[in-house]
């Protein structure tokens, strides 16, 4: 068994309804959805975010797409209109969730999160100030 | 086959977008443009506080303008929520937009009804109206009421687009509604066909964030999608037997795949087997998403179940003031110098007598969004953040007391650890109220006998 980031292996997106975040992730195949059904509980997610989430946490499987949709009550300081945080929607919450160590089989050891490559980017902004 | 777009996301997307979804050269049929968010209703709520006239969006006539045109040269036409908490105002405004533009002849149709607050108390008085996530009863429910909204299904635009409006101008209707409608209107799907109806829910789901199912906001290889400078908004394509292909207009970059659409599918879901609407309960794990390359994703086998007997319905209550301000500090020591300032500054707004009913303090640079997610800093040596911003957020009773709050972090720049910089993002804006959400749930028999569709010619 080897220990990654969730993020090593899988996408996220997270949304907002009142004070409930939810947060999707998303395996590149069988094998990866396998291992975080298993791994990824809610039990885990809770204690994850500790005293971010002050209610409970409910964990949906959406197996058709490969996905576990996590449901954090009071997760947003009160909700939209009401939080003082910065990020009062949640948006960034799926990044914080893929930040989980998990223990996966040697089989998956070697799966990495592809590197970001944004030489396009650099190239629009090195312009700006030349 | 109908082609409906997503062309608008929330409340301040950009018109700009309808561009490149009416230069399509299949059309477009029905632009569906979805304005409205908790946090937006809350907004337009303050508008209409300061101006009768007001609780739609405002540029619903920048959206009217760019759209119009085409409605009227018979390509398209628009159904959209962007009334708000005002939508006859909204449709007022859009009636201005068309006569400006010398386009007559348009049936503009307004939805009413959704709005709760003339009734409410005789809503109360035979329905629980308790919290939907926390149970808590009605009675916790802290008065006054600033709005009250019920989320309308897809039938009183279906009665519109009957009556063969051009512009569809609705309050709060469910996002997916708006795209169910031109579905159920065209291809005439009745309304206990439950998989069909689930199946436009679930389409209208896809499309109602915009670019969100095209490529934006996607979490891997997000770097690989071709021009995000000019990301897509999504159509749809349904047949008859609800069979939908999610795609996007051709000239435009972004992506449409089976990894873009997932993302979308489960964005701000709770549990996939019963996505509640008004109009069905709808299974999204009974789903079957084929990529057929080319940003075509097929969508079929959708299974739909009974709606349920109630509207669920947003209310919203005042808490108080909110005021925020930041200090960034730089290496050396700007964790340890960032933390000083933000308790120097709680000090001093003691001192100075100022009552605060709740804090928040980021700290940008080391753990502001993942919070405890976040690893501690296991040696010195990966310790210490190059800079570090305090962002110190506060509530409190009255806006004048939270905005005396604020004025506190001012002296810190000569009075603080070295070298705090209050300036950072403009200090202190004004303060602004904060509200709290009561979402719940409402009897249909209390709302459908005051929903109204009327028309109007522009």
């Amino acid at each position: 068994m080897t220990r990654l980031r969730l993020h090593e292996l899988c996408g996220y997106r997270a949304g907002d309804k009142g004070d409930i975040a939810n947060i999707a992730v998303f395996a590149d195949d069988d094998a990866v959805y396998e291992v975080i059904v298993r791994e990824v509980t809610a039990e885990r997610v809770k204690a994850h975010f500790g005293a971010m989430v002050t209610g409970g946490v409910l964990r949906y499987e959406v197996p058709n797409v490969l996905a576990l949709n996590f449901v954090l009550h009071g997760a947003l300081g009160g909700g939209g209109p009401r939080s003082l945080r910065a990020d009062s929607l949640g948006k960034t919450l799926g990044g914080a969730l893929v930040r989980l160590e998990i223990e996966v089989p040697d089989s998956l050891a070697d799966r990495r999160a592809p590197k970001p490559d944004v030489g396009w980017a650099r190239t629009i902004v090195d312009g700006l100030t030349d | 086959m109908i082609r409906v777009a997503g062309g608008q996301g929330f409340y301040g997307d950009t018109p700009k977008a309808l561009d490149a979804l009416l230069a399509e050269e299949e059309g477009v049929d029905y632009l569906c443009l979805e304005a409205l968010a908790e946090l937006t209703l809350a907004i337009l709520q303050k508008d209409r506080q300061k101006d009768e006239a007001r609780g739609y969006t405002r540029d619903l006539p920048a959206y009217m303008a760019a759209a119009l045109p085409a409605v009227a040269a018979g390509r398209t036409k628009i159904i959209t929520n962007a009334g708000g908490i005002n939508p006859t105002a909204a449709a007022r405004a859009a009636i201005g937009t068309a006569r400006d533009l010398g386009l007559h002849g348009l049936k503009v149709a307004t939805v009413t009804g959704d709005d709760l607050m003339p009734r409410l108390d005789a809503i109360a008085a035979t329905t629980p109206l308790a919290h939907l996530d926390t149970d808590a009863p009605y009675t916790d429910f802290p008065a006054p009421t600033l709005f009250a909204s019920a989320y309308l299904g897809a039938r009183p635009i279906v009665d519109a687009l009957a009556q063969d409006a051009d512009v569809v101008i609705t309050g709060r209707v469910a996002d997916a509604a708006l795209f169910l409608a031109p579905l159920v209107h065209e291809h005439g799907w009745a309304w206990d066909d439950w998989d069909r109806i689930a199946a436009g829910t679930l389409v209208g789901h896809l499309l109602e964030c915009s670019g969100q199912s095209a490529g934006g906001n996607l979490s891997r290889q997000w770097w690989d999608v071709p021009r995000p400078w000019d990301l897509p908004y999504p159509i749809a394509e349904v047949d008859a037997d609800s069979t939908a292909v999610i795609t996007k207009p051709k000239a435009s970059g972004g992506r449409v795949s089976f990894d873009t659409v997932r993302h979308q599918l489960l964005y701000e879901v709770h549990d996939p087997t019963a996505y509640l609407s008004p109009d069905v309960v709808a299974d999204f794990t009974s789903t079957h998403f084929e990529d057929l390359g080319d940003d075509r994703v097929r969508v079929t086998d959708v299974r739909g179940r009974p709606a349920t007997d109630t509207y669920k319905a947003l209310l919203a209550h005042s808490v108080g003031w909110a005021g925020e301000a930041r200090i960034a500090f730089s290496w050396p020591e700007a964790h340890e110098k960032a933390t000083a300032a933000a308790a120097i500054f709680a000090k001093r707004v003691e001192q100075a007598g100022l009552d605060v009913d709740e804090w928040c303090v980021e700290m940008w640079g080391v753990d502001a969004l993942g919070g405890p997610t976040v690893p501690n800093a296991t040696s010195e040596h990966d310790a210490e953040p190059p800079d570090c911003v305090a962002r110190i957020a506060w509530r409190c009773a009255d806006p004048l007391t939270a905005g005396l709050v604020g004025r506190e972090l001012v002296p810190l720049t000569l009075s603080a650890p070295p070298a705090g910089m209050t300036g950072m993002g403009r200090g202190a804006g004004r303060p602004t109220e904060l509200l709290g959400l009561w979402p719940t749930l409402v009897e249909k028999t209390h709302v459908d006998p005051h929903v109204a569709v009327t028309i109007e010619e522009t």
